[in-house]
């Protein structure tokens, strides 16, 4: 038996999702314009915040080889380091490679499940800040115009 | 596993090469072991004997680089034993192929098919039959009847699991329908690699565990990771694919842990994709493998950090059985063989039911069937990387009929072949362009996007990361030439892109005809109406000219006969 949630919840998912972050603390923090406007992934992330960050296998990033939609792709990013106050993603090759930036309170679990639009086949980058050091880790994923298989 | 075994297997000692050149038309193939799996694959809707050319062209790249399944003609003969001009040769390579055909015959054929299935389930008692998906898609009765024709015929020849790929290309709630309803205790539809777009709800079985000789064996589904990339994404617009490692183990390690002592993988990744996948995931022991229609007599054998698990793919159009026999002793699989038996028409009766059903179902359209189109003068295949004679057919058909400059077709790899002299019916253009989205278009291309569409689609073939690959071939060009250059990467493999000869121009638009276009909404003439009318016309189809690149970097590839 395969039970699936979509016609159960369809009403009220927006509450569950809403749920996982709180909105006060993302409102609370402002709007860096600077980082979100950058052209380049290097200048996106020192303007974040995460400059230099160094390579961690302690951010689980899990994201499709092959993007099924270019402007849906599926990114889930779980960081497994200790002290996690806040999580980035980019797109190395949109024109404006900061997609997001999110900040946890205390306790909150460092997880993230979103969809971002991609203008072509670049690594997804994932920036995590713990305490006063960051981390990053990145994935190649494909955007194709498809057709032609099989 | 027997060294021994594994040896026969790989062709390396002589008594492979003994065994292998036995004479096949008896069909007895001594069992082995406790547990037998017979395995068919991308079948593409053949209810009837066939001719199918295989590729003279299979080119691997990177790690796949001269190696199974990259192997063809004679380079595929040397690597695993096989006398030329014998009908193994025939069989497993395009040598000599017209000649070959006059002699050994038709291949496949359900009610063929059914009589062999039935052979090794009697010497196999227990023995599950598994179809590895591409089995609703690719004849003209499959279409007209929603692929009804197949659900009931996979029924009748006693398939017990299966997975998918071109059957989502006629919708969701049709592959819903049929697993619901017609599959109902009988035929489980597996795939651990689809969920739901919104959740990530499953949408089919992961996996199924059923007791062959009193030993729980269990068989994963991967359907096809990118259907909703190469095929519609419309047609399953709730559902979401792809890869799926991480589900992949978890999967593995929840049968083992239910008390599976066999785990089989039933994979539509593609042969490329499973050899990446067999060294990463653990645990599952063998993958049998489809999608890329490679026939591969032996199976490969790929380690991974606790074991190794063997990989193989039982090419296509019913032309093939695998059978996996395995010796399975304290929970754990001993020793195997494995043998991928051509069908060969002329050597097996027809089943009888089998064959009252096929009648049954192509009744209603005997006439449209069998109306004689045009005759061609030479062989008409399609398989191969670049492209395929028939494929040259409907470009130079969809040229001439939408007055272009020049027509792309995809590069699928089912469609059959004809020889010389034969008749060319509806029933065999059907064949080749039988899909649910046949319309065809003609669009003002520059010459700019058509190299970023050439490089994108050759790079679904030629990336060095298999899991990158989507396992078609290259879209076919009509009238267009160009270099290929294979050492190089994504959008520096293609240049002298030229149109009649003449440079191609970055910002000029051309009229370019094609079909099976996978956007919605997408108005046309069906590709066979267009290419029926082109052939009425013309009555004799001379030998067609090839276009293909001229490709750099391949000196010395076993892929390339």
């Amino acid at each position: 038996m395969i039970l699936q949630r979509r016609p159960f919840l369809k009403g009220i998912a927006a509450a569950f999702l809403v749920g996982l972050l709180r909105p006060v603390e993302l409102l609370a923090a402002t709007w860096n314009k600077t980082a979100f406007s950058a052209k380049t992934v290097m200048d996106a992330m020192m303007d974040a915040g995460y400059g230099g960050a160094a390579d961690s296998t302690d951010i689980v990033l899990k994201v499709p080889d092959i993007a099924e939609d270019g402007s849906i792709v599926p990114v889930e990013v779980t960081s497994n380091i200790p002290g996690t106050v806040s999580m980035a993603i980019f797109a190395e090759k949109n024109p404006n490679p900061l997609v997001a930036d999110f900040f946890f309170s205390d306790g909150a679990e460092p997880y993230v499940a979103t969809h971002i639009k991609m203008a072509k086949t670049s690594t997804v980058r994932v920036a995590v800040k713990a305490g006063d050091k960051v981390y990053t880790t990145g994935k190649e994923i494909k955007v194709t115009i498809g057709g032609c298989g099989g | 596993m027997h060294l021994l075994a594994m040896a026969t297997a790989a062709g390396l000692v002589p008594g492979s090469r003994t065994a292998f050149s036995a004479p096949l038309n008896d069909y007895e193939l001594p069992p082995y072991g406790n547990v037998s799996l017979l395995h068919f694959t991308d079948c593409h809707a053949q209810l009837m004997p066939i001719y199918f050319r295989e590729p003279s062209v299979n080119i691997g790249v990177g790690g796949s680089l001269s190696k199974p399944p990259h192997l063809v003609g004679k380079h595929f003969l040397k690597a695993y034993g096989i006398s030329p001009g014998t009908k193994e040769a025939y069989a497993f390579t395009c040598l000599d192929f017209e000649h070959a055909a006059k002699i050994y015959g038709k291949v496949g054929g359900f009610a063929h098919l059914s009589t062999l299935v039935k052979k090794m389930r009697a010497s196999r008692p227990g023995a599950l039959l598994l179809d590895g998906g591409d089995s609703w898609q690719g004849s003209a009765t499959s279409l007209w009847t929603n692929g009804q024709d197949m659900v009931d015929a996979c029924k009748l020849l006693g398939v017990d699991v299966m997975t998918g790929h071109w059957e989502f290309t006629y919708g969701a709630e049709r592959v819903k329908e049929v697993v619901d309803k017609d599959f109902k205790g009988k035929i489980d539809f597996l795939a651990q690699n689809v969920q739901t777009a919104d959740f990530g709800d499953p949408v089919f079985k992961h996996y199924a565990i059923r007791e062959i000789n009193g030993i729980p064996v269990a068989i994963i589904g991967q359907a096809f990771p990118y259907t909703p990339i190469a095929n519609p994404r419309y047609m399953t617009p709730d559902w979401t694919f792809g890869i799926q490692e991480d589900n992949m183990q978890q999967t593995v390690n929840e049968a083992r842990a239910k008390g599976a002592a066999v785990i089989v993988l039933l994979s539509h990744n593609g042969m490329d994709v499973d050899l990446k996948m067999a060294g990463r995931i653990t645990g599952i022991d063998a993958i049998l493998g489809g999608h890329t229609h490679d026939g591969v007599p032996a199976p490969v054998v790929v380690k991974n950090a606790k074991g190794q698990t063997l990989v193989t793919n039982a090419g296509s159009n019913g032309k093939f059985l695998g059978v996996l026999d395995l010796d399975v002793k304290g929970g754990k699989v001993a020793g195997y063989r494995y043998k991928l038996l051509p069908v060969f028409s002329n050597l097996l009766d027809p089943d009888p039911e089998m064959e009252e059903l096929i009648k049954k179902v192509r009744k209603p359209f005997e006439g449209k069937l069998a109306e004689k189109l045009a005759v061609t003068e030479g062989l008409l295949y399609r398989r191969g990387n670049f492209n395929g004679t028939f494929d040259q057919l409907i470009l130079d058909a969809l040229i001439e009929m939408k007055g272009a400059d020049a027509a792309f077709s995809p590069g699928f790899r089912w469609g059959t072949s004809l020889l010389p002299g034969e008749a060319i019916t509806m029933e065999h253009l059907m064949d080749q362009t039988a899909i649910t989205y046949p319309q065809t278009t003609t669009t003002a291309m520059t010459g700019e996007t058509i190299k970023a569409i050439l490089e994108d689609v050759l790079d679904n073939l030629f990336n060095p990361d298999p899991y990158k690959q989507q396992g078609g071939d290259m879209v076919r060009v009509g009238r267009i030439t160009y270099t290929c250059d294979l050492t190089q990467g994504y959008g520096k493999r293609i240049d002298n892109l030229a149109l009649n000869g003449k440079r191609m121009e970055a910002g000029k638009k051309y009229k370019i005809a094609g079909w099976a276009p996978v956007a919605q909404g997408a108005k046309g003439e069906p590709v066979w109406e267009v290419v029926a009318s082109y052939l009425r016309e013309k009555q004799v189809i001379s030998p067609r000219k090839l276009n293909e690149p001229k490709l750099i970097g391949v000196e010395g590839n076993l892929g390339i006969a």
